[in-house]
């Protein structure tokens, strides 16, 4: 390949190359650009958008081909932040593995954590010695991330499609989430919170009061979000009709969640083949009927006004009891307590194992150093994420460790909906379809 | 290190280089995954048996649908599991493609949604080992069911992403982790790790560490190098 390089350094530098002339944009010269294409002889241009752009959520790549300003081809490009989740669970203990897969989708830490454990539950045969209070527990904060997502979803489209402001809003409410979730787990993010057998730490007192004030100011702000979009003449021409893609779409690629249920199939995994007792709660499954961006802003919207319903369903029957499997050759031993530092083993434990009690001292080295056995067998385990089916397929030989863990991770499986979604569409509508996927490339990627 | 010692795939001598024992764990341990060096941990293999009729549940309608609609059924299942409230159809792993379209698009079957596809390497318990679970859904009858299916490592299986295009990055990723090679397959490339990257990193005698990092010329030492807990 030859090149040389003319124009000033760092501005657009354009290069000849054997196979045709490549521009290299760093910012706001886009005119330099148009200006020195030829439009007789350059009809097609290739664009990479991405794996570093501030509109394709993370690092994805986009490799679109372009006639004037419609897409003829497009390929997404994925495993750019590839961190071999899969490959290290298998070197740890089914109790260290919650500390992965946390990490998977960083918008969702809470499902990760759910999915994974409910496949290690499964596999033990323990489903149903999970306690009231730790399910409940557990369908609370899967709702409450559910908003947060969503708040994540609807502040980064809105930057991305104009609306800039909604980006701080999405994420000033989505903060008060995270200070929920810090203050009962100890950390905004990537908690490992949910454990096999039940949850790392009960709820304070003062997280119950926080998410009891949270029931009372979203409402308030969720119609704030809509008096801002939903007249919008700009949101309206920015997603009615863009990216369309019907239930057959849909089901052929794999594409579950809002996306699925704003082509008007009413899929939800809580409540089709529920878990955690779902099918005891009341909540509808919002549907739209447009397939294209518009309606799964609808959807979303109305998600989180049901996750709110949720929420404050599970407070109400949060009842005082244990939040641990009661077999201790599961449970956890240590008993945690919140730190200035995070969630660590709680000084009075550490005091009985290592002044008072021999037995806890070694009952509590066993399951920690060593973890215990799954019998060998695989189950797959699939629950409703904020972008899709959730599948934790996971395998067992016997051990302490994970044989294998895979994570079917929706973000991953609807990618491959863009080339539908984008190609004879305009360039601007590759932004708003990618967009309201919701990828997260953290879960895509793991 | 001579070159066939290197992972499954790896042709260079890079990425990795395995351990001299498979069975030699991290951090120095031998056969078993018990890190702590109690227990005398053996892996055992996972369940296998033929399963025994009645399977319960939906399970026999499904299966009963199957080799109705199907006729080479006979030929086509290798063995029935249930196991833990769900039914795994060993297949014969040329007629996966056909078992698949039967699964979709039969009245008294319709599994319209395929969940995902996973690839497992039973290395050491299992001739042909490395396996590949398709989870299928049913939406109408909100049924699941597994299929599975073994080949060795030199061999292949056809791709079902012509009955479910949801297929496509799964087999990919089957593909670019385990070496699975899906013949029919419109783009089999590698989808998670770089293009040019050697061996198929979640093979069993695939090591975790010890990959020199391809970047800056820096180098990770395995883990069982790092430190000794012995």
């Amino acid at each position: 390949m030859t090149s040389s390089t003319t124009s000033e350094p760092g501005y657009a530098t354009e290069r000849e190359t054997t196979e045709g002339r490549v521009f290299n944009v760093t910012g706001g010269d886009w005119d330099t650009i148009t200006g020195s294409i030829d439009p007789l002889s350059n009809e097609k241009i290739v664009v990479n958008m991405g794996p570093q752009h501030p509109s394709t959520h993370g690092v994805l790549r986009l490799v679109l081909e372009l006639e004037g300003e419609t897409v003829t081809e497009a390929r997404p490009v994925v495993g750019y932040l590839h961190t071999g989740i899969e490959k290290n669970l298998e070197y740890r203990n089914w109790t260290q593995g919650t500390t992965f897969v946390t990490r998977a989708d960083y918008l969702a830490p809470m499902f990760n954590e759910a999915a994974y454990c409910l496949a290690v539950e499964k596999l033990l045969g323990i489903t149903d010695q999970i306690t009231e209070r730790a399910n409940t527990i557990r369908v609370l904060f899967m709702e409450l991330n559910r908003i947060s997502s969503h708040l994540v979803w609807i502040a980064t489209t809105g930057m991305e499609l104009g609306a800039i402001s909604m980006m701080l809003y999405g994420f000033r409410e989505r903060e008060y989430i995270l200070d929920i979730f810090e203050e009962t787990s100890g950390l905004r993010m990537n908690h490992a919170y949910i454990r096999p057998g039940g949850v790392a730490q009960d709820i304070p007192e003062s997280a119950i009061r926080k998410i009891r004030d949270f029931l009372v100011y979203m409402p308030k702000k969720l119609k704030e979000y809509e008096a801002l979009l939903s007249g919008q003449v700009i949101w309206h021409e920015r997603t009615q009709g863009v990216a369309v893609l019907d239930v057959t779409g849909c089901l052929s690629l794999g594409i579950t969640g809002p996306v699925l249920r704003s082509a008007g199939l009413a899929w939800d995994l809580r409540k089709t083949m529920p878990y955690c007792g779902y099918e005891t709660y009341e909540f509808d499954v919002p549907t739209a009927q447009t397939a294209d961006v518009w309606g799964r802003y609808l959807v979303r919207m109305a998600e989180i006004r049901e996750s709110l319903k949720l929420v404050e369903q599970a407070l109400d029957r949060l009842k005082p009891g244990p939040i641990m499997i009661a077999d201790k050759k599961i449970a956890w031993p240590a008993q945690l307590a919140l730190g200035l530092d995070g969630l660590g083993n709680s000084l009075e434990h550490v005091a009985k194992i290592m002044g008072q009690s021999m037995e806890s001292l070694i009952h509590h080295f066993k399951l920690v150093t060593e973890g215990f056995r799954v019998p060998p067998g695989q189950v797959y385990v699939a629950i409703e994420h904020p972008r899709g089916e959730l599948g934790v397929h996971a395998v067992s030989d016997g051990g302490t460790h994970p044989y294998r863990v895979h994570m079917r991770d929706p973000s991953f499986v609807n990618l491959q909906a863009i080339p539908a979604m984008a190609e004879g569409a305009l360039l601007a509508d590759v932004i708003a379809g990618g967009a309201s996927l919701d990828p997260v490339m953290g879960g895509c990627d793991r | 290190m001579s070159v066939s010692q290197n992972p499954e795939g790896a042709q260079l001598g890079s990425p990795a280089e395995i351990p001299d024992n498979p069975q030699k764990g991290m951090f120095g341990i031998q056969g078993t995954g018990d890190v702590s060096g109690f227990g005398g941990l053996v892996r055992r293999r996972p369940t296998d048996a033929d399963s025994p009729r009645p399977f319960g549940g939906y399970f026999d309608e499904v299966y009963d649908a199957l080799e109705e609609a199907y006729p080479g059924f006979a030929d086509a299942i290798e063995k029935v599991v249930v196991d833990r409230d769900e039914l795994t159809l060993h297949i014969v792993p040329e007629k996966i493609a056909e078992v698949a379209q039967i699964m979709r698009d039969d009245e008294s079957l319709r599994f319209e949604l395929c969940s995902s596809v996973s690839g497992v390497d039973y290395l050491g318990s299992d001739v042909r080992r490395l396996h590949v679970c398709y989870q299928l859904a049913s939406m109408t009858y909100r049924r699941r069911v597994r299929l599975e299916a073994a080949v060795p490592v030199d061999g292949s299986l056809p791709s079902v992403t012509a009955v479910y295009p949801t297929a496509d990055w799964q087999e990919r990723e089957a593909y670019d982790m385990f070496g699975i090679v899906f013949t029919g397959h419109p783009n089999l490339t590698r989808v998670l790790m770089p293009d040019d990257w050697e061996g198929f990193p979640q093979r069993k005698d695939y090591p975790l560490g010890g990959v020199p990092v391809e970047y800056k010329g820096a180098e990770i030492p395995p883990p069982d190098q790092r430190r000794v807990y012995q």
